[in-house]
């Protein structure tokens, strides 16, 4: 076992316990807290894959964030009042059923991030991040413009949606969920990782004119890097507007943006538990350094700024050691 | 529609295009100069507008207002260079926006705990305001009208320091081969700071110009920033002219689209659905024309061809 490995095993064994503890200890605070460590580290494995795997820095993850919330809020609200979603040329109805509002999340996601890939992707670079966020940006004005879902105010549901089998209204069989989700995309992002694509995408990221020579497009292995990542990120901001039981526009901002990449950084980017570890580093800082002062961000910027000046490689290079995953 | 009605909203576009193409020329000359992409440019916008709004509360004077939000936004960026930011000029993309969005943390709660959450506010002079009637009997903001006037100024001040200044001369040749100058005996650190220090100064500027219309408060910066990144990727990356047109494109599509698409939504809509979808859309306008300029010419209008 490579102390890697060991890491990842400790997190994984932390995720299972801390919330178990909570359990028996009757604070059902700290199991909302997990669910949305859990939640944030979902986010983040879908963002991981795209900049992790595929070298693609999109400053714009929160648009398939947002839009995962929303395809729940939209969903919800026409089934709590009881008008379909529409009527011509077939009708629609709102659902409370997460495993249909999951699916639309990540079908919606997927294909804003094929769209955004597919503009974003003519360029590379710095161009690239600037792109990413300015379309993050539009989508934003656009949610905060339109009325028809509460534009600025957002949408609230009044009961968290159903799961068969399960009474989601309990924060440890919701939090159960959404770590099996968890570890399924875990599991597949390693999958990934290590199948011909996932090679190939790893060659397309470090030399792209020699993929290009063996007969490969490193464009479309990217662009299909995207529409993976960012449909995984739909899948989280549905979990996470199911959570708190609204969405709103400020999932859509280019600040959840910076907080998804920021989640990878601190963890280690290209490792496969970083985001997690740092998604769990995030939320302890938040509710930490929140208690103290109320402007803990400042603390957060400068913890920041010398986990990226030190060049570690983020917490997991730090504990695992040997520098940077890759470059 | 009226004709005046056109002119003032093309004025307005363009005093809006103005104020966006300060704050591009410092991103776009950081960007060609050090190869750094600086998010932290939105907080010395801020930075500037807080000088501004403190200055002018203390003494009144709208002028010295302006001089300290040049002055506390380029000492602010010499020292942000001088401190963190010439760490990344040999590290990627990806750790240059980290690190500048730490710095956005700590800039913009920063000043939140300084002057608190509540928005302040700089007037405009007296000798500034009031409207002004121009020829074909349009009236317009005198300050609007200034800053139009002021905007150029400063581009052609620019435009006159990189061609014909031996500073100019020296950022020039910093773009094209940085080894190069160092080899022949320019101080490239010294350089650096300078260039960062100037793209701070005319950011902060910009936030002062600009807080006096709006009011100046945190997180002010980043909306602006985002927008001067859509005009850098039309204008083409590192250069001035098109940091310039750019700017102007995207004042204009912006002013004239939350005109004329609520309009052009009621020739087939009902006005109340017209005005909610048409200023729906409006608001992605510009995002439309940065699209349209990538699929053209995906460097954008004034780039390096690859």
């Amino acid at each position: 076992m490579t102390r890697e490995a060991a890491v990842n095993a400790v997190i994984l064994l932390l995720l299972v316990a801390v919330p178990g503890w909570a359990l028996y200890a009757d604070e059902p605070f700290t199991i909302t807290l997990a669910t949305r460590a859990v939640i944030f580290a979902l986010a983040a494995v879908g963002l991981n894959i795209a900049l992790g795997l595929g070298g693609l820095v999109s400053l714009g993850h929160a648009v398939y964030f947002g839009l995962g919330g929303y395809a729940m809020g939209v969903l919800a609200s026409h089934a709590q009042n009881y008008t379909p979603l529409m009527e011509w040329p077939f009708v629609i109805e709102g659902t409370k059923s997460m495993p249909v509002i999951w699916l639309t999340a990540i079908v919606v996601s997927a294909i804003a991030a094929l769209l955004i890939g597919l503009l974003a992707l003519r360029t590379s670079g710095v161009y690239f991040i600037m792109i990413t966020l300015a379309f993050g940006q539009m989508i934003y004005f656009f949610a905060i413009s339109w009325p028809a879902y509460g534009g600025e105010d957002g949408l609230s549901i009044y009961v968290r949606n159903g799961f068969p089998g399960l009474n989601t209204l309990v924060p440890i069989q919701f939090y159960g969920l959404c770590l099996a989700l968890l570890l399924i995309v875990l599991l597949f992002s390693a999958l990934l990782a290590r199948s011909p694509f996932g090679l190939a995408l790893n060659a397309a990221r470090q030399v792209p004119h020699r993929v290009e020579t063996v007969g490969l497009d490193p464009v479309r292995l990217k662009l299909v890097a995207l529409v993976i990542s960012g449909a995984i990120t739909g899948l989280a901001g549905a979990l996470f507007a199911d959570l708190n039981r609204f969405v709103s526009p400020t999932m859509l901002s280019w600040q959840m943006s910076g907080e998804i990449m920021v989640f990878v950084i601190i963890g280690g980017v290209a490792r496969l538990f970083g985001p997690v570890a740092g998604a769990v580093i995030f939320v302890l800082l938040e509710h930490l350094l929140g208690g103290i002062s109320e402007y803990w961000q400042v603390f957060l910027g400068i913890v920041l700024l010398l986990i990226v000046l030190s060049g570690k490689g983020g917490v997991i290079g730090m504990l695992a050691g040997r520098g940077r995953a890759h470059d | 529609m009226s004709p005046i009605l056109i002119a003032e909203q093309v004025l307005n576009g363009l005093q809006f295009g103005v104020m966006l193409f300060l704050m591009a020329a410092g991103l776009t000359l950081i960007f060609g100069v050090m190869g750094l992409i600086n998010l932290a440019h939105g907080s010395l916008y801020m930075v500037g507008a807080f000088a501004a709004a403190a200055v002018a509360g203390a003494t009144g004077s709208f002028l010295l207002a302006l001089v300290a939000a040049l002055a506390a936004a380029a000492l602010a960026g010499a020292l942000v260079e001088l401190v963190v930011i010439r760490r990344l000029y040999n590290r990627d993309h990806l750790d240059q926006v980290l690190a500048t969005f730490a710095l956005i943390l700590i800039f913009s709660e920063g000043t939140r705990w300084l002057f608190g959450s509540f928005p302040l506010y700089l007037d405009i002079p007296a000798w500034l305001s009031g409207p002004v009637t121009l020829p074909g009997g349009i009236q317009y903001p005198l300050y609007r009208l200034a800053l139009i006037v002021l905007g150029l100024l400063v581009a052609v001040g620019l435009w006159l320091l990189i061609s014909r200044t031996r500073i100019g001369i020296q950022i020039r040749a910093g773009e094209n081969d940085r080894e190069m100058i160092a080899a022949l005996g320019v101080d490239i650190s010294k350089l650096y700071t300078l260039v960062f220090a100037l793209g701070a100064g005319l950011a902060g500027l910009a936030g002062a110009l600009v807080g006096a219309i709006q009011s100046v408060q945190v997180g002010m910066g980043e909306p602006v920033l985002i927008l001067a990144f859509v005009v850098i990727v039309i204008g083409g990356i590192g250069s001035i002219k098109g940091a310039l047109i750019g700017a102007v494109l995207v004042g204009l599509t912006d002013t004239l689209g939350g005109i004329f698409l609520p309009e052009l939504f009621k020739l087939f809509a009902d006005p109340a659905t017209a005005t909610a979808t048409g200023s729906a859309f409006a608001s992605m306008a510009i995002y439309i024309l940065m699209a349209a300029v990538l699929v053209w010419r995906p460097t954008g209008l004034f780039g390096a061809r690859t």
